[in-house]
């Protein structure tokens, strides 16, 4: 079969596919997003988004049980919300092949934080292998299946943003053809872990990893490269890449099995090279690992923060600087925005409004905690907004109204157990849920409130307000944040009650919204009186000009009347329809 | 790395640098090199700057590069062409989009629009050419970015059927007339000297 060019994400849906898994269940988050979307393309496998990383990985250990292969999908954050069943199930073990692949992402392109997950591998005490490219990611995640049967055990399939997103040639192969599965039995010692039964797995845990361990110094993916012995590197994943091209003559031990460490391989590579080193991305795992086991590592002085890349290897290892052309300074920075037509930009209007001091959380309505809109005051995990309102509330120092501010994917994730902390105890926050009907800012995920699956099929449509009410919230209210003085006065209102309070501004995400009929504005300049208020919506379409009156960009505008809303003096007009544009690439 | 060639397309999340990448590499891939391909997605295509690389050659092992190394700096938008001029090697040809895309800060008046870019990229060996003024004249306004295809293509050594075939396999099929004339007149562009090599 010819080489095809995949991304990394690509290439270990494609790993998973040949090795006849057959269920698929993750949580998007880049930059893992892509594998699950892939899977699904694929026939005879079933494929679904779950709410949260922690059922994903529960799902997966279902299927596992029943003895059928299974891949779990999520950012390196998920880990955190799936660490619990992950942990206990490196004590039971699987029944068919269980591979989660995680995504971690140094340099933070998408994220809150920068984790290193294989630290997860040795905590969970579970195998990890860790690809550098596309073709690797396919044949270690095909691998996986086959280690987590033989040893018993889960695998974690490690990549970083360099791997998932970059694309790579890959050969492909056939898909495995899978036995047939005997019906399901129970199985009490192993499956069920209570003390007495866990103490026995826990046991068999560590003779499992002892096998482990023998078998990671015999694992094709642990190879020596000889080169010349006067340095010899050891290193995982992408830094692989840039120290091949940072240090062609380098000695290499190529480590794709990251837990266990091949200690024996390890060992005779440092016998046969001169200076031997550590070049790891993140987390010291390595380096720390190494000298435990009485090793002396050169110093590269690489950082613990962040991407590396080729030069900066090199330069660790004594090679020049590279010439460059000198960068032109003061540029003004390009952030990401909320778009124009963004139905979240009218909730933060009316909490501004509001003055309101808004506890925020993940999504793309994280954007609005930027000027000049800057209506959100926190952002720190998942579903964090709902707790850290009532928290607030609870310090009693915050003279405002608190809001707790959570997308509705973030809400079904992890949002609905703060709600129902804050009934339990009698807070008297109030709690926007921004329903924009989808996961928007990974890529439009289905999720329970949108009402369609990974596969494109219909699904019960969540009904945000049935389900808060059922949790006790006493006053809960729906309206379109579109319609920006409605938004206004129910969140006024909202914040009033002195009870606990949900407010549900729902309305599509402006890019899941066909455009056809939609009509741009432009400013009357005869009426304009340059007050600003328009320009303060932060709408990538408008722009504040020189001449004073601010110019609305009729090829951006999306004919939300947003703008048209929060204009007292009615200069802003509709223009009629925008040109009809061809279909590009 | 000897061997390998680097072309790197900045630009503004929106405007198809990805799909622009895609090409360069299924081209280089139809030509028989090894190729690899890095974009970022996620939270930064909301309007933020984007980069696309795309190296071929032999055998090319890191899919992102260092200041200074890219061959070829494709800038789709004029401030990330002058936010990305580092990326590019002292000797590296340098092709830039005339448009400008205001970035939040300016458009709020938080920040005055940048002055004398051009001049600037061109100080640094710019050409220039106006990839919506051509797209408007094949036919097809949002093909900008397969006249900037175009005007890459004209300093790298793939044959121009070969462009032609992944392009057209690309693009929906009721455009492909309109998108591949798009990219003959970014590539004439060049070769009537506007986008000198
Ligand atoms: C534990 C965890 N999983 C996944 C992510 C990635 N992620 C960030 S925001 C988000 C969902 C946002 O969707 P929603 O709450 O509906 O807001 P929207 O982007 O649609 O405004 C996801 C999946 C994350 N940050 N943390």
């Amino acid at each position: 079969m010819s080489r095809l060019l995949m991304s990394g994400n690509e290439a270990v849906a494609r790993g998973a596919w040949e090795a006849g898994v057959k269920v698929g269940v993750g949580y998007p988050g880049t930059p893992s997003t892509e594998v699950l979307e892939n899977l699904v393309k694929y026939e005879d496998v079933y494929c679904e988004w779950a709410p949260n990383e922690k059922v994903a990985a529960e799902v997966a250990v279902g299927v596992s049980v029943g003895g059928a292969r299974t891949l779990v999908t999520m950012k390196h954050v998920g880990l955190n919300v799936a660490a619990d069943p992950l942990f206990t199930l490196a004590y039971i073990g699987v029944g068919g092949g269980y591979v989660l692949l995680v995504a971690d992402d140094p340099g933070m392109h998408s994220s809150q934080n920068e984790q290193d997950s294989r630290n997860y591998a040795a905590f969970a005490k579970v195998p990890m292998l860790e690809p550098s490219n596309s073709q690797e990611a396919l044949a270690f995640t095909r691998a996986a299946f086959g280690i987590s049967e033989e040893f018993d055990i889960p695998v974690l399939v490690r990549t970083t943003t360099r791997v998932a997103h970059s694309k790579s040639l890959v050969e492909r192969g056939e898909r495995d053809s899978q036995p047939l599965l005997p019906p399901y039995a129970p199985r009490v010692g192993k499956w069920v872990m209570m003390p007495g039964n866990a103490r026995v797995r826990r046991v068999d845990l560590e003779q499992r990893t002892e096998r482990l361990r023998a078998f990671s110094n015999d694992c094709e993916f642990n190879r020596i490269e000889m080169r010349d012995p006067s340095l010899g590197i050891i290193v995982s994943g992408i830094a692989y890449e840039y120290v091949r091209e940072a240090l062609p003559e380098a000695s290499v031990l190529k480590v794709g099995m990251v837990n266990p460490l091949p200690e024996k391989l390890i060992v005779e590579f440092a016998s046969k090279v001169e200076r031997l080193a550590v070049v790891e991305e993140l987390d010291p795992y390595m380096s720390l690992r190494l000298k435990a086991l009485g090793l002396s590592l050169v110093e590269t002085g690489l950082p613990v923060i962040g991407e590396l890349s080729p030069d900066r290897i090199a330069q660790a290892f004594g090679a020049p600087v590279r010439e460059t052309r000198d960068a032109i300074t003061d540029l003004p920075p390009r952030p990401p925005l909320l778009c124009a037509g963004c139905p979240h930009r009218g909730v933060y209007w009316a909490l501004g409004k509001l003055k309101a001091t808004v506890m925020g959380d993940i999504g793309c309505y994280t954007l609005g905690a930027l000027p000049p809109l800057s209506a959100m005051d926190s952002c720190v995990c998942m579903g964090a907004s709902v707790g850290m309102a009532h928290g607030l509330g609870l310090a009693g120092t915050a003279e405002r109204p608190v809001v707790g501010v959570i997308g509705d994917s973030t809400f079904a994730h992890s949002g609905i157990t703060g709600v129902l902390d804050m009934v339990y105890n009698g807070g008297t926050g109030t709690v926007v849920i921004l329903d924009n009907r989808t996961t928007a800012m990974t890529g439009h995920q289905g999720n329970p409130v949108s009402g369609k699956t990974i596969s494109g099929a219909e699904a019960p449509m969540l009904d945000l307000e049935t389900l808060v009410k059922a949790l006790g919230v006493p006053w809960v209210r729906t309206v379109d944040p579109l319609d920006m003085h409605a938004t206004l006065a129910v969140l006024t209102e909202a914040t009033q009650t002195g009870a606990m309070s949900v407010v549900i501004a729902k309305s599509p995400c402006v890019l899941l919204v066909k455009r056809d009929d939609q009509q741009p504005f432009a400013i009357d300049e005869d009426l304009c009186t340059a007050c600003g208020a328009c320009v303060r919506l932060g709408c990538p379409a408008i722009m504040k000009a020189a001449s004073g009156h601010p110019i609305i960009d009729t090829a951006s505008c999306v004919g939300c009347e947003q703008c048209v809303q929060v204009c007292r003096f009615e200069a802003i007009v509709s223009v009629g329809p925008a040109c009809d544009f061809g279909g590009g690439l | 790395m000897p061997g390998v060639t680097t072309v790197v397309l900045a630009g503004v999340g929106g405007q198809g640098t990805i799909l622009a990448g895609d090409v360069i590499a299924k081209v280089a891939v139809a030509q028989g090199y090894d190729v690899k391909l890095s974009e970022v997605h996620g939270m930064a295509q909301r309007g933020g700057s984007v980069d696309t690389i795309v190296r071929f050659g032999d055998c090319v092992h890191s899919p992102i590069v260092d200041p200074g190394v890219a061959d070829h700096l494709i800038a789709f938008e004029l401030i990330e062409a002058a936010r990305r001029l580092t990326a590019l090697s002292p000797g590296g040809r340098f092709v830039v989009n005339t448009r400008t895309i205001q970035p939040l800060p300016v458009l709020t008046g938080a920040m005055g629009a940048p002055t004398g870019i051009e001049a600037a990229l061109a100080y640094e060996g710019a050409v220039f050419l106006d990839a919506e003024a051509l797209a408007c004249e094949a036919g097809s306004p949002r093909s900008a970015n397969v006249v900037l295809l175009g005007a890459a293509s004209y300093g790298l050594p793939f044959p121009e059927s070969s462009w032609r075939d992944v392009i057209a396999s690309r693009v929906p099929p009721k455009t492909v007339e309109a998108n591949l004339r798009a990219f003959d007149l970014g590539r004439k562009a060049c070769s009537e000297g506007a986008c000198g090599v």
